[in-house]
């Protein structure tokens, strides 16, 4: 082939479960020209050893994530909301459960 | 907006308080410029580490070791993917790692310069060159750098059956005739002294950089592996009649450590810069196998071009 344009492919994020009802949880990454590819390789590499009973493959650029400078005003609006946690509420003498 | 040195401040306290750093956080260049050359050297290790072993496969000595040594070869281009996503991480881009190491311009870890001239080559391989890797791998795993510390975890859980098979390999052939029981002797003296070279050159000539230190880059000396790897080698050696070569070997009861003799560090730097029996070799097989690859890498992209845009 005369193309001298040689290819990593594209970049894809890699998420397991690992057994039924568990959460999904980041593998790590691949690189795969399509998702069949990407899935087949997730499995491959992320799963050679019953690692994984479901995977989802993302193409990393789908992702927006946070970054570490909004770690302060970002996550302030759930800061002064303690009333979103059960300890905030006294509960009666001799009550033993609620 | 922090300033430079408030941001280097902050990041040496979160590093301080044993916090891990993550790809989007703020750290110092030289932080960054370290880990990328580390973990491209250890990505480029792993893939080229594939060829001795990978020599042996179609030559295995049964199916059982054949489907043994080709599951191993798999898991060893795993760890080189995993390390390079872990690089990229950190902002360096694959294609020019790959690039830099076809060019003769990375480093990979010299014990791949060796041959793998018999089977018992391939016992010594899984159980020395790998246990010493494990070592290296282990301390790794507490870094402090998210991504490479992950992979490091994944695949100390996969080095021990290379180590373990490699070991058995080793202890059959010990149980075996005397021919078989002198080559697996052979192997062992062949790659003991380059298996310990795999820890980098002596402390005394290797001052540990206070920062790479700190920064939890590097957690033990060079020297303090070696002794781990050591002591925890001999008696496995001892356990099934291999000896040690090195006359200078010997246990000490004050220390609780073992007494090595003195590294050909000669022999060392001559293949760090080149000149290892198969230094060439190795690279002229993985520029053959990438160059052989790229029809395959293109015709997959233009398949997905047509198929999913
Ligand atoms: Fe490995
Ligand atoms: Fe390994």
């Amino acid at each position: 082939m005369q193309n001298n344009n040689d290819t990593q492919w594209m970049l894809w994020e890699v998420f397991t479960q690992e057994k039924p009802g568990a959460p999904f949880e980041h593998a790590g990454s691949l690189r795969a020209p399509d998702k069949e590819l990407a899935l087949l390789n997730a499995r491959d590499v992320y799963s050679r050893r019953n690692e994984a009973i479901n995977i989802w493959v993302v193409p990393a650029d789908a992702i927006t994530a946070s970054t570490p400078d909004d770690e302060g005003p970002f996550f302030d609006p759930s800061n002064d909301k303690a009333y979103r946690h059960p300890n905030f509420y006294k509960t009666p003498a001799g009550i033993k459960q609620i | 907006m922090q300033d430079t040195l408030s941001k280097e401040q902050a990041f040496e306290d979160k590093i301080a308080r044993g916090q891990v750093i993550e790809p989007k956080d703020w750290m110092p260049e030289r932080y960054r410029k370290q880990l990328i050359r580390m973990m491209s050297q250890h990505a480029h290790s792993e893939v080229v580490g594939m060829l001795p072993e990978g020599n042996w496969i179609t030559r295995a000595p049964s199916l059982e070791r054949k489907l043994v040594l080709l599951a191993k070869v798999q898991d060893e281009a795993g760890h080189g993917l995993y390390i390079y996503s872990a690089t990229e991480t950190l902002g360096a881009d694959r294609k020019e790692l790959i690039d830099q190491l076809l060019a003769g311009k990375a480093k990979y870890s010299s014990i791949f310069n060796y041959p793998t001239t018999n089977w018992a080559d391939i016992g010594a391989i899984g159980w020395l060159v790998d246990g010493a890797a494990i070592v290296n791998q282990t301390a790794l795993a507490k870094c402090s750098y998210g991504p490479y510390s992950r992979a490091m975890l994944r695949i100390c859980k996969e080095e021990n059956f290379h180590n373990k098979q490699g070991y058995q390999i080793m202890a059959r052939m010990m149980r075996g005739t005397k021919q078989q029981q002198e080559m697996a002797q052979d192997a062992m003296n062949r790659w003991w002294w380059p298996a310990l070279m795999m820890f980098g050159p002596s402390d005394k000539n290797s001052p540990n950089s206070e920062d790479l230190m700190r920064w939890k880059v590097k957690l033990y000396s060079n020297d303090d592996l070696r002794q781990r790897f050591i002591d925890r080698t001999v008696p496995q050696a001892e356990a099934i009649g291999l000896t040690i070569p090195d006359k200078e070997l010997k246990w000490n009861d004050k220390t609780r450590h073992y007494e090595h003799g003195e590294i050909n560090w000669e022999e060392f730097n001559a293949v760090i810069s080149g000149n290892g029996p198969c230094n060439k070799q190795r690279m002229n097989q993985r520029i053959k196998a990438h160059e052989d690859g790229k029809w395959v890498r293109q015709a997959a992209e233009a398949y997905a071009a047509k198929h999913y845009n």
